[in-house]
């Protein structure tokens, strides 16, 4: 469905990504693991039309995607939920999540969408008048969720959903993940939460310095020595 | 002290402070999206002025309808400007955004002056001389009207922002560029549609403005800095603060002359002060609120 080939992305003059490939097939859950400074969130900015590839090719569905504008290639369905969430603080939650579904064909169904998204985070329908900018971290990464689903995405980017929050919050965010994908979206995670994010995926790259230096399915990948040694501390 | 004619000028004061807030709610709308100050603004508000006039000319149409054609051909021109010189230099740093906005400032005076010659004009439209007295007091009708007008327009924007779409893209565009442009937004139009906006409030200011001050190309540049005033004491960015700030100000000029002659008097200083240097009285009130509220008054929390 997605297929990145050999990627390099550049800040200036410093190359984030050194031609990295991978590929997400319809109905999977895959992992993007690797540590800080990877190259991780690059990659997902890239997918999503922010950063532009100066060698290499990012297609959907056999599209060449690319070029295209950020607009573009969320109308696609391809959506991402990014690091840090990026949240409207100063509109309510309502807002958020209509400002999730804006064009034409999300739109259309942003009644069902946000009936959805409410069943999936009650919490969210108790707050849906209060300012985005009040709520918990939690909260807000429930909502940083749900304004991405209000778009119906086919493609579903989470960057390190998990961070900062306590561990029952990790847990809840992990089995959200897993169930919209059981509803049939497809998962693009990237993690520095290694155990967690690999044991609920198909599949996962590991990604080092820019490349991509190791792939499989998630429980290979676990079980693999040098990830076991660098990302589990075992 | 002469207490009715503080209260005569409090009140004019007033009224122009409601077409003030409106100019300044334009550059605030444009800066708290864009981080731009729009130095073409009054330029551009003048602009508005001379579209309103021409039509006074051409068709006897009184500009308190045809405010409504400035605020469009002003609408359309500032999404241009945006398209074709803002939209490049939003990540340059600030000082260099300067320069491009300052140039725009001269090119659409000195258009201005080229198509409408360089002379003051003071048109006469049907209200010009009308008055309404309230006690001691009168109110200038055409004044009550650019009020009023003002005042509409303010609230149909407000409302705007609130409630529509567009309306809710720029509020979301100013929180967070980037999440707009993860959630699809057009990021490109919408910061033009609102610029557009915000050239069109102070394009339909400037036809309100038509009936009550004469015009000339080069009455723009004090209207840039006066709004700019009103933005900073008010808040950076605060659409509030603007608003409020336009009415502080717009009382503050009229009244402050003749309450700091009185001032004078009192102290057995024998010295009118003149009513040309009204800006200083704007700029003390700026200095004292800075001092006290170095964000301004609404500054600090957004919107
Ligand atoms: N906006 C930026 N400007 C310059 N360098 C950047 C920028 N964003 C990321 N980088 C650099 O690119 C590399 C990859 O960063 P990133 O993709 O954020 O890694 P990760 O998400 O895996 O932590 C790092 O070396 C980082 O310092
Ligand atoms: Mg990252």
């Amino acid at each position: 469905m997605l297929s990145v080939k050999g990627i390099e992305v550049f800040y200036g003059d410093l190359q984030a990504l050194r031609g990295v490939s991978l590929e997400v097939n319809q109905g999977e859950i895959v992992t993007i693991v690797g540590s800080n400074g990877a190259g991780k969130s690059t990659t997902l900015m890239t997918i999503s039309g922010i950063y532009k590839p100066r060698r290499g090719e990012i297609q959907f569905h056999k599209e060449t995607i690319h070029p295209y504008p950020t607009a573009k290639i969320v109308s696609l369905g391809i959506v991402q939920i990014p690091e840090g969430r990026q949240l409207f603080p100063t509109l309510t939650v309502m807002e958020n999540l209509e400002m999730g579904s804006q064009f034409p064909k999300a739109k259309q169904v942003r009644k069902e969408s946000m009936e959805w998204v409410f069943k999936l985070f009650p919490r969210l329908e108790e707050r849906k008048k209060q300012l985005a900018g009040t709520l918990s971290g939690g909260e807000q990464q429930m909502l940083a969720i749900g304004r991405g689903l209000m778009a119906r995405p086919i493609l579903l980017m989470l960057d390190e959903p998990s961070l900062g929050l306590s561990p029952i919050l990790v847990k809840t965010i992990f089995d959200i993940i897993r169930e919209i994908n059981r509803q049939g979206t497809t998962i693009l995670l990237v993690e520095q939460n290694v155990f967690h994010s690999l044991s609920l995926s198909h599949r996962g790259y590991v990604l080092e310095n820019g490349s991509i230096t190791m792939s499989g399915t998630g429980q290979d990948l676990l079980k693999n020595q040098h990830i076991r040694q660098s990302y589990l501390g075992l | 002290m002469n207490l009715n004619l503080i209260l005569q000028l409090a009140l004019s004061g007033f009224l122009l402070g409601g077409v003030y807030s409106l100019i300044a709610l334009g550059l605030s709308l444009i800066f708290g999206v864009m981080r731009v100050i729009n130095f073409a603004h009054g330029e551009m508000m003048v602009w508005g002025m001379y579209v309103a006039y021409t039509i006074l000319l051409w068709t006897g149409v009184d500009p308190f309808f045809s405010f409504l054609v400035s605020a469009i051909i002003l609408f359309i021109l500032g999404y241009l400007l945006q398209r074709s010189v803002v939209n490049r230099i939003l990540d340059f740093p600030e000082a260099m955004q300067v320069l491009p906005l300052v140039g725009m400032a001269m090119v659409f005076e000195n258009s201005a002056r080229l198509i409408w010659g360089p002379d003051y004009i003071s048109p006469q439209s049907k209200f010009a001389l009308s008055s309404i007295s309230l006690g001691p007091l009168t109110i200038d009708t055409p004044r009550l009207m650019a009020f009023s007008i003002a005042i509409l327009i303010t609230v149909l924007v407000l409302v705007f922002l609130k409630k529509t779409d567009m309306g809710k893209s720029i509020r979301a565009a100013a929180d967070n560029r980037l999440g707009a442009f993860l959630v699809g937004t057009d990021v490109n139009k919408v910061y033009a549609v609102c610029f557009g906006i915000g050239t069109a409030c102070v394009g339909s200011a400037g036809g309100l403005l038509v009936p009550i001050m004469p015009l000339s190309p080069y009455i723009g540049a004090p209207f840039t800095l006066i709004s700019f005033i009103i933005v900073i004491l008010g808040g950076m960015g605060s659409l509030t603060g603007a608003m409020v700030g336009g009415f502080i100000i717009g009382v503050a000029e009229s009244i402050g002359p003749e309450v700091i002659t009185n001032i004078f008097h009192g102290l057995g200083v024998d010295l009118e002060f003149p009513h040309t240097m009204k800006q200083v009285v704007s700029f003390f009130i700026l200095i004292v609120i800075l001092i006290l509220r170095p964000q301004g008054l609404f500054g600090g929390k957004k919107r």
